[in-house]
């Protein structure tokens, strides 16, 4: 067993999931890449197939028509998945929260293990968050 | 038996060839860390990648599409590279089993993680790995005869021996066979195939990561990746050491010359890593392009260069 999680927690492999996002938290994750914070150093890396995922980065509202792809993204992936949900959208809703098209945070939608709140959250709060969740393993 | 049993798993075979390759995809991460002014991840990062997916993850079949093709497809790439792992370093590590006409079953051996990678990009019945496979199909089809020449040149060099061994010991007693112009034309080419044979970035057609999201291996999780991670440590160190012992005399395990050999192996591979990390990627036109028409022509230039003594 210590082995395996020793090993899950070297390699997190990161899955962005964007809903109806306003793109300002898309780059804020992009910035946790730059020289200057550079998560690689972790053994994280951003990867494209749902199926290679270790994290799924959910940001933005998730509206009704999000809410089967998220589902399906979900049920794509290979287990063990955590899912981490991401800005002030993705944790509650924000200011969208009441709005017509809007399905629920992401928490009633599928498993949440993580929060990182903000809008955007801070390349340090991305970081901060993330190695909160690598404890819990 | 037990010999060639300890040759295919451990010595230069299966587990050797994986770890120094995972250690130099290592050599390879941090580089590009570099080059992009980054820190760059752990040293046993490429072990732990592979051992998390082998170990840890749920590995899910295709549920429309060929089961059992898609999983025995990673299993023969990883015993085509491992084959050719052997037949390649027996030779450079000194332990001398080369028969003649070891060139033309090590060209076959290493077209063979390729090929497997289609085929099981086709059987898991993805829109987008099917597409990845057709790219790696096109791309096989550019580079192929490019390696072939090379491999037909390198032999014409040594005087029409088909012996991996010979050729090695050939320049360990004269000079090395870079040291001419033909040799310098015919390691670009070489280094140009190898690039594509690893699939990195101007090559990377076939996984393209932002338009295909890893394209062939899209499908691929829990331990059919894993091997497919293995076959690739694997190939990235023999096809540089390949070159090594084509172009730089192979290895030399006395002495200084240890150093000498780590040295030439990592500059092969530093070389690769910068056209990875100053490149965009091609598009499968220029891709083949570039191959056919390019590369094809400076190998033919290098073969009469040959002819002539140069």
């Amino acid at each position: 067993m210590g082995l395996k999680n020793f090993c899950l927690k070297k390699s997190l492999w990161l899955f962005h999931f964007a809903g109806a996002s306003c793109n300002n938290c898309d780059i804020e994750i992009l910035d946790v890449l730059t020289p200057r914070y550079d998560v690689e150093r972790f053994g994280m890396q951003l990867i494209g197939s749902p199926r290679h995922a270790d994290i799924i980065l959910v940001s933005g509202s998730i509206n009704q028509r999000d809410k089967p792809r998220l589902l399906e993204i979900y049920n794509q992936a290979s287990k063990p998945v955590f899912v981490v949900a991401f800005g002030a959208c993705g944790c509650t809703g924000g200011i969208f929260a009441e709005g017509n098209t809007f399905a629920g945070p992401v928490d009633k939608i599928i498993p949440v293990d993580a929060y990182i709140p903000g809008c955007p959250p801070k390349p340090e709060a991305i970081l901060a968050g993330i190695s909160k969740l690598v404890k819990t393993i | 038996m037990a010999e060639q049993l300890f040759y295919f798993f451990i010595y230069p075979g299966l587990i050797f060839a994986g770890v120094i390759g995972g250690l130099l995809a290592w050599f390879d991460r941090k580089i590009t860390a570099k080059v992009q002014f980054r820190k760059g991840p752990p040293v046993l990062q490429p072990f732990y990648d592979f051992l998390k997916l082998l170990l840890v993850k749920e590995t899910i079949l295709p549920a429309r599409g060929s089961r059992i093709t898609f999983l025995i497809a990673p299993m023969f790439s990883l015993i085509g590279a491992t084959l050719a792992a052997v037949f390649i370093l027996l030779p450079l590590m000194n332990i001398n089993i080369g028969f003649q006409g070891d060139l033309l079953v090590i060209f076959y051996l290493l077209t063979m993680p390729s090929l497997f990678y289609v085929i099981g990009a086709m059987a898991s019945g993805n829109p987008l790995a099917s597409v990845g496979a057709s790219r790696e199909i096109k791309l096989i089809i550019s580079y192929e005869l490019t390696f072939l020449l090379v491999f037909a040149a390198i032999i014409m060099k040594a005087g029409m021996t088909i012996n991996l061994q010979e050729i090695i010991q050939m320049q360990a007693g004269g000079s090395a066979f870079i040291g001419s112009i033909s040799g310098v034309l015919l390691f670009i080419a070489g280094l140009f195939c190898v690039q594509a044979k690893l699939g990195l970035v101007p090559f990377d057609i076939a996984e393209a990561e932002t338009e295909l999201s890893e394209g062939s291996f899209i499908e691929y999780s829990g331990t059919a990746y894993a091997l497919i991670k293995y076959t690739k440590y694997i190939m990235i160190f023999i096809l540089p050491a390949l070159l090594v012992g084509f172009f730089m005399a192979g290895f030399n395990w006395e002495g200084m010359g240890i150093l000498w050999s780590i040295l030439k192996l990592l500059l092969v591979v530093l070389l690769l890593t910068l056209i990875r990390n100053t490149n965009p990627r091609l598009k499968v036109k220029q891709a083949m392009r570039f191959f056919l028409v390019g590369m094809n022509i400076l190998v033919v230039v290098a073969i009469i260069l040959t002819y002539f003594g140069l």
